[in-house]
């Protein structure tokens, strides 16, 4: 605007550096505590400057919890994560835009209405479920009478078991049904022109042609926006892996294992609290999803605002 | 919805299995089974669960400690939400300014949204230690002043701030979207009729903004209900004396802790409930300003 408020304009800058060292402060305080030793870092005036021991604290915090093989796997499953999301809601998207059947907008309100169920609010049956992923048929074919009939003609009693505790698959599996997913891509796909389809086929091209060759090259842009809000959905993921993993030398994730390093008598023994070490394995924790969010800010906000209208 | 272009054939449904199959197991099947242990207790020997009704409710709903769990989760629900979304709101109204360097300080508060909830809730028990942390400035002064790990009220109070610092970047990414949405004229016209900056943000950007604020209203305490298990983990652990222990952690601790599947399903349910009543709120308000084309 053109108008010259030098006053406000000062003021303007003032209100939001508070605002910034107010989102800042906390996780400078994190990063000045992961640079001090044990002693200076439990002194009582907090420190406000770093010190000199920060690489000591990180590679002393990445060898006691272990994670050269935990950042593996981590980055294993949030990279799972993202495809499978995108995969996904690409494909239920175009079966329910392009296809013609009944059933298909109460398909896309079953998926939708999955948002209201967050899996902290589900925990404890989801947990059951993951020890064996194939029991809702078990129960379904037991009171049919499926598996008496299947019992009767081969002889086999039907025992239904497949247990995702401790594998990748019980990690990334539960984590892949997107319903907000689904719902930007249902909306990219009600933007293209009738006539694109048409053309291609004249073309001759049938639906996984056309879904191949013209749909998903066109949805790049939708793909980058929803895979780094999708990255960030999948590194942070706290709840599920806790449970799912007892198995922590092998299948553990970094932010799982930021719940083992909370300085209290559990871990420390009644000693003097390793908050150094717990805040230099918090600081290397945080570091990839936050260079997603500031490299790839534009998708990022975008993806954020398209998909949760 | 558009009309089909393809003819269907087992394509189609191919395409959609996947997805359909995992909701079924991972969402559909648990939310039954949560009704049904809710209605339902297991015998104590085995042989299957017996029908009690509504016992397993009325055994929470009497439960003190319950009671105490769900005043802890709305006033931690409506203290973050309101201090995020203020905060959020005058971030975004200045930083629309477009002042020269704006772009650093949207940075500055947009990156917070890519942390972990168990990093902020480790990072915050640093900063609001007693003996260590920021506020060991105003214990040396008052010793015994601020003790998070002894008092209840202050405990909730650093709980609830670490919640509502979560939750800043993601209002301020829709606040900013929502003013850049408002046509410049507009401003340009009431500029010309010499209003000040302030007076347009009171009288133009705010009034533009009411759909946006009640999207996020709404997100902001479903979010605070459901999704403050990782920050009370690492940051109180519930306590002291329960007072930390918001309704999420509690289905947790009493299920895998306590092993009491029914009470625990109980509380999903009613939990469930809620955010559901949350989520038709939302809709009736979204409703009326998305269009398809």
């Amino acid at each position: 605007m053109i108008e010259r408020t030098p006053i406000l304009n000062i003021l303007t800058h003032l209100i939001l550096a508070v605002g910034a060292v107010l989102m800042l402060l906390p996780m400078w305080i994190a990063f000045v505590a992961a640079s001090h030793d044990i002693t200076a870092v439990n002194t009582a005036p907090v420190e406000m400057w770093p010190g000199p021991h920060l690489i000591a604290n990180l590679r002393e915090a990445w060898a006691l919890s272990d994670f050269g093989q935990k950042f593996i796997n981590t980055f294993i499953v949030a990279f799972a994560v993202v495809t499978g999301k995108i995969t996904i809601a690409c494909i239920t998207a175009f079966s329910i835009v392009f296809f013609d059947y009944r059933g298909r907008m109460f398909i896309f309100w079953a998926i939708f209405i999955t948002l209201m169920l967050p899996l902290e609010v589900r925990i404890v049956p989801t947990y059951a479920v993951a020890a064996n992923a194939l029991q809702p048929f078990q129960v379904i074919a037991d009171s049919t009478g499926i598996s008496w009939v299947i019992n009767r003609l081969t002889g086999i009693e039907l025992a239904l078991n497949w247990n995702l505790l401790n594998s990748y698959t019980g990690l990334i599996l539960p984590l892949i049904a997107t319903a907000t997913g689904t719902f930007l891509y249902r909306q990219f796909f009600l933007t293209i022109p009738d006539e694109l389809v048409e053309a291609a086929r004249m073309d001759g091209a049938g639906p996984l042609r056309f879904l191949r060759d013209i749909l998903i090259p066109l949805s790049y842009t939708n793909m980058a926006a929803l895979a780094t809000i999708m990255f960030v959905y999948a590194w942070n993921q706290y709840l599920w892996p806790l449970l799912v993993i007892t198995d922590r030398a092998n299948y553990g994730l970094v932010v799982v294992e930021l719940g083992n390093l909370v300085p209290d008598q559990f871990s420390t023994g009644g000693g003097t609290p390793t908050w150094h070490l717990a805040m230099a394995a918090t600081l290397m924790v945080m570091i990839p999803p936050i260079l997603i969010v500031i490299l790839m800010q534009r998708w990022f906000v975008r993806g954020l605002i398209n998909t949760d209208k | 919805m558009r009309r089909a272009m393809f003819k269907t054939s087992w394509v189609a449904f191919a395409l959609v299995a996947p997805q359909l199959l995992i909701i079924f197991v991972f969402f559909y099947w648990p939310a039954a089974q949560a009704l049904y242990w809710a209605f339902t207790l297991e015998q104590p020997w085995g042989g299957g669960n017996t029908w009690v009704g509504f016992q397993n409710f009325s055994n929470v709903l009497s439960d003190a400690y319950y009671w105490t769990s769900v005043r802890a989760s709305f006033l931690f629900a409506i203290g973050s939400t309101a201090l995020a979304m203020g905060m959020a709101l005058i971030l975004a109204l200045f930083v629309d300014r477009q002042l020269r360097g704006y772009k650093a300080w949207r940075v500055a508060v947009i990156w917070p949204y890519a942390i972990a909830a168990p990093a902020v809730g480790l990072a915050f028990r640093f900063v609001f230690n007693p003996n260590a942390g920021l506020f060991s400035y105003i214990n040396t002064i008052f010793p015994g002043l601020w003790d998070p790990t002894s008092s209840g009220a202050q405990a909730l109070v650093m709980v609830t701030i670490a919640g509502a610092w979560k939750l800043v970047s993601y209002n301020f990414i829709f606040f900013l979207a929502a003013l850049q949405s408002i046509p410049r004229s507009l401003t340009e016209a009431a500029a010309m009729d010499g209003s000040g900056v302030l007076r347009r943000m009171w009288d133009i950007q705010l009034p533009l903004m009411t759909p946006t604020f009640f999207f996020l209203l709404v997100i902001n305490i479903t979010d605070s209900f459901t999704d403050s298990f990782g920050i009370v983990d690492t940051l109180t652990g519930g306590g002291p004396a329960r007072a930390t222990d918001l309704m999420v952690y509690k289905i947790y601790s009493d299920g895998f802790r306590g092993f009491d599947y029914s009470g625990a399903a109980a509380q999903s349910i009613i939990l469930m409930i809620l955010v559901v009543a949350l989520t038709f709120i939302q809709f009736r308000y979204v409703e009326r300003r998305v269009h398809y084309t």
